[in-house]
């Protein structure tokens, strides 16, 4: 029979579409794994931001990516904000592929809720200085920000802290 | 407030009633409004208002496909129906809409379009912070979620509300009669609904007139700050009317190009 172990494995297969190194598990959507039978799976996933078009399509290639395990018939993939989804949630290495991907990782908020004064401080991950700007708190997706640093004098996005 | 919390099959018939006119006022005000800030997509000021405001859009749009998901749980069409075929015969009928005169308002000038942003937000943020607490635990679970998004679109109005409120002659004008016009609708948010004593007993929901009463608290100041006069509120005669299913001239059009498309084929596959 097979494990949670090996379907989080394979489910590191899936991305997020819209940071195409980032996988489902390691941006933290993935809440729980069932094995109600032998051959069938239930995944429960949480959205980012509650508007995300890029749900749709992470579930169904979860769905698909689980479907090809030979030990798998059928999985089910369903979305519940029941555990509600932070940017705390994002993984350690999640945080180091965001940065390689150019995108300064979000703070930690903790239990707390954004304020203005900790987004004007996000390290810039082209060069690492903290002399940088918000620009404007909405990107180009729901949870990507435009900060500007000063010292490379580049425009970069932070995975905005929720 | 209470500390039971219930799910859908443990409310009594008055809280189900109770809940569901509450998350189709709630759902349509997002989808309305979520709808008029897209009308701004490409035509923004600058740049960044332009993706402000589509993406607030996306995410008001986002908070009604969860509440139309509860409604939906609830026995109520799927939510794709109860946003585009409310009536079920393919035929637009506004009256069926929850959804208050303020979010129906064209988008007019950038001003109004900014001041309905502040004042109606403001409302949903702190909503939001009282419904996380419903011992309706569904409806908790999405405002504990949603409040941390909303903490982005507060941000973003307070900014431009303080920045032109203390700009040039113009635009502290503007802004001041954009709120002389805003009031009247904004105060429309807090319209009665005939189950205020149900909600308020059952811990689901604290009642329109707190939550009135919260929002001058925390928008007065604000709008001083801003060097903006605060309009009389007790003299102001409400908008009032849309809860109940009774709109203005505006929503009727807007339904009608808003569900178009899918009203040519309500079972196409996207």
């Amino acid at each position: 029979m097979i494990t949670k172990e090996e379907i989080l494995t394979a489910l590191h297969d899936v991305k997020d579409p819209e940071i195409p190194k980032l996988s489902v598990v390691d941006l933290g959507v993935i809440t729980n794994v069932e094995i109600p039978s032998d051959n069938t799976v239930l995944v429960t996933m949480t959205p980012t931001f509650a508007g995300c078009p890029a749900l749709t399509v992470m579930k169904e290639d979860i769905k698909n990516r689980l479907e090809e395990m030979p030990e798998i018939d059928s999985a089910e993939v369903k979305v519940s904000f029941d555990t509600k989804w932070s940017s705390d949630m994002i993984s350690e290495e999640g945080r180091k592929i965001l940065k390689e991907s150019g995108f300064a990782p979000p703070h930690v908020l903790g239990n707390e809720l954004v304020q203005i004064d900790i987004l004007k401080d996000a390290e810039c991950p082209l060069c690492g200085s903290k002399d940088t700007e918000l620009r404007n708190s909405f990107g180009p997706t729901l949870c990507r920000a435009i900060h500007y640093c000063n010292s490379c004098r580049q425009a970069f996005e932070q995975f905005k802290p929720v | 407030m209470t500390s039971r919390t219930v799910n859908m099959k443990e409310l009594s018939q008055i809280e189900k009633d109770a809940v569901k006119d509450l998350l189709f006022r709630i759902a349509d005000d997002d989808l309305i409004l979520g709808h008029r800030n897209s009308e701004w997509t490409g035509i923004g000021p600058i740049l960044e208002e332009d993706i402000a405001f589509s993406s607030m859009a996306q995410d008001k749009l986002g908070y009604a496909q969860a509440y139309y998901t509860i409604l939906n749980e609830m026995g109520e069409a799927d939510p794709d129906t109860l946003a585009f075929n409310r009536s079920g015969t393919g035929e637009v009928n506004e009256k069926l809409y929850k959804c208050c005169h303020f979010t129906e308002y064209p988008i007019g000038e950038y001003d109004f379009s900014l001041m309905r942003h502040f004042l109606f937000y403001y409302s949903e943020a702190i909503r939001m912070e009282m419904l996380m607490h419903s011992t309706f635990e569904p409806l908790a679970n999405l405002a504990k979620k949603f409040r941390g998004e909303i903490r982005y679109h507060i941000m973003h109005a307070h900014t431009w509300i303080k920045q032109l409120g203390h700009g040039s002659e113009e635009s502290r004008a503007r802004m001041q009669s954009a709120l002389n016009e805003c009031m009247p609708l904004a105060l429309g948010i807090f319209e009665q609904s005939e189950y205020e004593d149900t909600l308020i007993e059952g811990g689901i929901f604290p009642g329109e007139d707190k939550l009135k009463e919260v929002w001058l608290e925390q928008i007065t100041p604000v709008i001083a700050e801003s060097a903006l006069e605060m309009p009389d509120v007790n003299t102001i005669e409400v908008s009032n009317g849309g809860r109940k299913g009774f709109h203005t001239e505006y929503l009727k059009p807007l339904l009608e190009e808003m569900t178009e498309v899918y009203r040519i084929d309500p079972e196409a596959e996207w």
